[in-house]
């Protein structure tokens, strides 16, 4: 299982490179670069600023270059927010959405895992057809629509949560962003875990258990979970990734801290150096996070070889 | 985003039937398609969809506005039957009906045509993967389990950003990185079909594998081609209106379901009539998806039944 | 149900908590401040929202009052010579920095000769061209930055020298442009000069927090000279982009300012919150550039049908909805320096129908009809508004033979195509740096040409050229009396405008929602509001 995981991640250098060529060489064919604003700048400055940012060199020296500051940790500065480096805005953004995603991440995990297993065991009777309609909604609504009617519902007319903004340490201010981005997560593992679980009930070796007359819960606990499980595990990786794409737009509403907000706003901005940087990130940690669900998956599944 | 009909799960499990099951790797699919139309659930869906799809269509021939027009007369003014808007106006006069039945046509076309690109990329991919077999196949597998794990969504912002707002080519650039679920169907196809008499036949006719491919294999896809297009149109149409929220939707005065909700949740409390349209063609045409989706989930895999 | 029932009470509990916490602390307050700051340094910033923090924690020789008009500031009293052009400002004695050092004439100086070294590339430098040899040394043909005219007299005198009688010199003075700085502090830092722990401000407040993408946070400065009347002991800069969502965060009481809400939300803010949302002339105007250096738009008439057939009066009342008024001019009413009557074509006052009409014969002069239509893009930067205008604005020009394609695209894509000229007709805007008409007339003035032959158009991005415009311009920047200064000026102003040399669309307004618990909000038409002015009551 180590040299598995070994090769994986030396399997996982020529992706990230190809990212950082790819996305390198594309931003650049972009229209409009990030010292075009509302007002035109003076010839002069433009030439200085270029200057200062390596924009003025040929094409592929910039990108050596470029590389070469990512191999040695630094992913330059960051042109559209010019008093901070990528690497610090990364240091800043990358804590507060891994934070937000893991969050959302478990809490829709066990939420997914409760309602679906709840529905499977009330196959075809109410609680089921009602938990199947609840678990469509967060599928079907797209999540910035949700942002917004819950800060209108449960922030300005009920009071119940903050609206918005950030403080470090006032976690309440994080409820409404998590459960925004937990909700699709835990429906879809919702409907996984139903319909395996389903599955799982109806096979030979349950319905063994349960001629020997062992108790529904001790059935669940002992011999249904484990096997329903596993194509819930063999979601989670991009599941995850989901999660990641979807603190884009939390990230962006309630005004937090993040990546997903700084790559938007870089994208739309033509900070080069940012969005390089975030995307490395993203792959890096979903390259990183699919290894993690695979080693699971093998240890949860014997059958599954490694190789 | 993704993920409302279970696309990848459900298509992943398909893909691996159609490779295990080689031999009747064809009746695989009509089965389930004669059990998808005895899901009564999935069987009113798809009617509905369909009467969704016609009215969209032939809708704005029955308005009395046409979508672009606008009334000056009333400017952000809700429903008013005496003036033929009847489910209101936007912040520039046009009829919000007409407007939607246009944004559910471009939602549609831009989803069929993402589709498309990534069937046809798909079917060319998987076809060679399959038919060559060996180290070709292993590899180009190799590469498809990888682009898996990358976060397409970011790379379809990148390329927006770049290439403007054509939906033509916001929809290709989706559809570019749509292919890899229908690259491994058509493999599992191909690996299935490739073994059967009709192939042996023509290759000892001396036929060339690409003749073989696109006469022989591809006319045989017809199956999976629909079961994965009906679950990727609604991711599509999903991945769509986060980027209309994003900015980067269609070009006015052409507009999308994604383009009018994320116009319209802004404005839920003070002008509720321009989220309320959107946002129910939108859901209508989500769940059907999602009850089809289902249909076809359960209709390939026998067992769950 | 139950759980509703604790969800409750944890987020009471919660309420309650941070309740108590906010009763024993500071008076705080939350001003939703709009987009994320760039920078914090002066000579680098270029957005109001970067402006509104960096005028709270720095302070020019010449500070904004509560209307934005210009009072002392670091310089307690100055004196002009006869002729205009120097300027000698006496320092207070009691001007610190916030690490407590004294504000010396020499912070000015370093200040100045940094906002000019092209190696600063500061953008804005161009509003202090006034100063003598500014221009030059920006340039890079001056390297001797001692020739630069300001100069340090002793620690608490400033002279400061122009190349000619300036009248709006001591409006551009309370522009961050003209902030000191302290080398000391950058040349220990470098560009992290500006980061929390780091930063030295001489302002009213000072910078303890910066978290990028939510906000940015200042507190009371005990070393101001003023800091025993300041009310607010504590401002959060929010970052509010999504204004949807900063508006629901007002009405939630988690803000008590915000610089901007969504139009469509003005009248329920009207009907549920009456006297909240101010909304203000503000000195600037938004209009659509014609390309005059390509056909079909270098055909005046063309460009006077497009103009006349635009029905102003319904933008802003009805398309917006927030009531802006319609603009046919260049300079916005109540600019300062430009007494006299406002420019008003004839047109302007004709009836829409007959505007069309004549609009019509001039088209069809040009060879285009309904049938036969004029083909023109329109681009505009991804915006609900601009959007709503274009839309509006491509029906009018339907009737009249243009048929109209809409192109929109993010700021960046938006200007760079205008700077380039790859463009039919744009959407901009402009507002003033400073009070003075010549900040928006200099828009129109002929580019200039560099050394390798090209043009700069610099913000004349429609390419408008008119050597009588020029030349009336220049005559305008030398004279000293401001009557016939104002008098040279609307002769240009009514040449442009008579060439159609842009088509002025609305006069902006400021939109600010001010919450009854502040007082010292008051409303003017730059749109500056420092908090020092400001009280909050709970």
């Amino acid at each position: 299982m180590i040299s598995y995981a070994f090769r994986r991640v030396l399997s996982a250098i020529p992706i990230v490179f190809l990212t950082i060529t790819v996305c390198f060489f594309i931003l650049r064919l972009a229209p409009g670069g990030p010292f075009d604003g509302e007002r035109a700048l003076p010839v002069n400055v433009l030439k200085n600023l270029r200057a200062h940012y390596n924009l003025d060199q040929p094409i592929l020296t910039q990108f050596f270059l470029y590389v070469g500051g990512v191999l040695r940790g630094d992913f330059g500065p960051s042109m559209v927010m010019e008093d901070f480096t990528v690497s610090r805005l990364l240091s800043i953004g990358l804590p507060f959405t891994l934070m937000l995603g893991f969050t959302a991440f478990i809490v829709g995990t066990i939420a997914g895992l409760v309602a679906g297993a709840l529905a499977a065991v009330n196959q075809n009777r109410w609680p089921d057809y009602l938990l199947v309609f609840v678990v469509l909604i967060p599928l079907i609504i797209p999540n910035f629509l949700m942002a917004n009617l819950a800060q209108l519902i449960f922030g300005v007319y009920l009071g119940w949560l903050p609206v918005g903004g950030y403080r470090a340490g006032s976690y309440i201010n994080l409820v409404m962003p998590i459960l925004i981005l937990a909700m699709p997560h835990g429906a879809r593992v919702a409907r996984l875990v139903r319909g395996s679980m389903i599955e799982v009930l109806g096979t030979n070796y349950i319905r063994t258990a349960r001629s020997k007359g062992l108790g529904a819960a001790l059935i669940l606990t002992r011999h249904a979970i484990k096997p329903a499980l596993l194509p819930v595990v063999s979601y989670l990786g991009p599941g995850l990734s989901y999660l990641l794409t979807g603190s884009l737009v939390v990230e962006q509403i309630f005004a937090l801290p993040g990546i997903g907000k700084y790559f938007i706003t870089a994208a739309l901005n033509r900070d080069y150096g940012l969005v390089l940087g975030t995307t490395i990130l993203y792959v890096f940690i979903i390259l990183a996070l699919n290894l993690i669900v695979d080693v699971l998956y093998a240890w949860l599944d014997p059958k599954v070889r490694l190789n | 985003m993704a993920g409302i009909t279970g696309k990848d799960t459900t298509l992943t499990a398909y893909a691996d039937a159609l490779e295990r099951e080689a031999p009747k790797g064809r009746s695989l699919t009509q089965d389930a398609l004669r059990r998808l139309f005895a899901n009564k659930a999935a069987l009113v869906s798809i009617f509905l969809l369909a009467a969704v799809i016609l009215i969209a269509i032939f809708g704005p021939y029955f308005l009395p506005w046409p979508y672009d027009k606008i009334d000056w007369t009333s400017i952000r003014k809700p429903p008013d039957f005496s003036k033929g808007h009847f489910l209101g106006t936007d912040q520039n006069g046009r009829d919000m009906a007409a407007r939607i039945l246009q944004g559910t046509q471009m939602s549609l076309t831009v989803a069929g045509v993402a589709t498309v690109v990534s069937v046809v990329i798909g079917i060319a991919y998987g076809a060679i993967a399959g038919y060559f077999g060996g180290r070709i196949d292993a590899a180009m597998m190799r590469f498809v389990d990888i682009m898996y794990a990358l976060p397409y969504i970011l790379f379809v912002i990148i390329l927006v950003v770049i290439f403007g707002r054509s939906p033509v080519l916001l929809f290709v650039g989706i559809g570019c990185l749509e292919w890899l679920t229908m690259a491994r169907i058509v493999r599992g196809q191909t690996l299935s079909l490739k073994e059967r008499e009709f192939i042996e036949a023509a290759r000892a006719g001396g036929a060339k594998p690409f003749a073989i491919i696109f006469r022989h294999i591809v006319p045989n896809l017809t199956g999976p081609v629909v079961i994965y297009a009906t679950l990727t149109v609604p991711e599509i149409i999903l991945t769509e209106s986060f980027l209309s929220y994003l900015g980067l939707g269609v070009q006015e005065p052409q507009t999308s379901l994604g383009t009018l909700i994320s116009f319209g949740a802004p404005v839920a409390e003070a002008l509720p009539w321009m989220l309320f349209g959107p946002a129910l063609f939108l859901v209508l045409m989500l769940v059907c998806f999602s009850y089809i989706g289902d249909g076809l989930r359960d209709a390939l895999d026998p067992k769950d039944r | 149900m139950k759980f509703t029932q604790v969800f409750k009470a944890v987020a009471t509990a919660g309420a309650l908590a941070l309740m108590m916490v906010g009763a024993a602390s500071a008076v705080t307050l939350n001003l939703g401040n709009g987009g994320e700051p760039g920078s914090l340094d002066p000579h680098k910033v270029s957005g109001d929202w970067e402006n509104r923090i960096v005028g709270e924690y720095l302070e020019g020789l010449v500070a904004e009052d509560i209307h934005a008009d210009p009072i002392p500031g670091q310089a307690e009293s100055w004196t002009i010579s006869d002729d205009g052009t120097v300027y000698t400002f006496k320092l207070r004695a009691d001007a610190k920095w916030s690490d407590g050092v004294d504000v010396t004439a020499q912070n000015f100086v370093d200040a100045f000769q940094r906002l000019f070294d092209p190696a600063t590339a500061a953008e804005y430098a161009y509003l202090q061209f006034p100063i003598k040899n500014s221009t030059k040394i920006a340039a890079g043909e001056i390297t001797d930055f001692s020739q630069l005219g300001v100069k340090a007299i002793d620690d608490k005198t400033l002279e400061i020298t122009l190349e000619a009688s300036t009248p709006y010199f001591l409006q551009a003075l309370t522009h961050y442009t003209a902030y000191p700085i302290r080398k000391d502090i950058i040349e220990k830092f470098g560009d992290q000069w500006t980061q929390p722990g780091n930063i030295v401000g001489n302002g009213p407040y000072n910078i303890t927090e910066w978290v990028p993408g939510s906000y940015v946070k200042a507190v009371k400065s005990d070393t101001y000279y003023g800091a025993a009347d300041l009310k607010i002991d504590e401002i959060m800069f929010e970052n509010t982009q999504d204004l949807t969502a900063a508006l629901n965060r007002y009405r939630a009481g988690e803000l008590d300012i915000l610089t901007d809400f969504p139009s469509d939300q003005y009248q329920l803010l009207k009907d549920q919150y009456p006297g909240q949302a101010r909304v203000e002339p503000f000195l600037g105007v938004y209009y659509y550039v014609m390309n005059q250096s390509k056909p079909p738009l270098d055909n005046v008439n063309i460009r006077k049908a497009l103009s006349i057939s635009v029905l102003r009066d319904v933008i802003g009342p009805d398309v917006l909805g927030t009531g802006e008024l319609p603009a046919y001019g260049w300079v916005p009413p109540g600019t300062g320096n430009y007494d006299g009557a406002a420019y008003a074509p004839a047109w302007s006052t004709e009836p829409y129908e007959q505007r069309v009409e004549e609009a019509k014969a001039l088209m069809a002069e040009a060879g285009y009809t309904p049938e036969n239509p004029l083909k023109l893009q329109l681009r505009y930067n991804t915006n609900d508004n601009h959007q709503r205008i274009a839309v509006a604005i491509s029906d009018m020009w339907k009737q009249i033979g243009v048929e109209v394609e809409l192109f929109n695209a993010e700021t960046a894509v938006h200007y760079d195509a205008l700077n380039a000229g790859d463009f039919q007709i744009g959407r901009a805007g402009w507002l003033l740096d400073y009070n003075d008409a010549s900040n928006t007339l200099d828009l129109l003035k002929t580019g200039v040409t560099g050394t390798d032959g090209t043009v700069n158009w610099g913000n004349n991005y429609g390419r408008y050229s008119n050597p009588k415009y020029d030349e009336l311009m220049t005559q305008a920047s030398s004279e000293l009396d401001l009557v016939k200064r104002a008098g040279l000026m609307h002769q240009a102003e009514a040449l442009a405008m008579d060439d159609f040399a842009a088509i002025p669309i609305y006069w902006y307004v400021s939109k600010n929602v001010v919450s009854p618990k502040i007082t010292g909000f008051e409303a003017n038409a730059k749109d500056i509001n420092r908090v020092r002015w400001m009280t909050k009551s709970e």
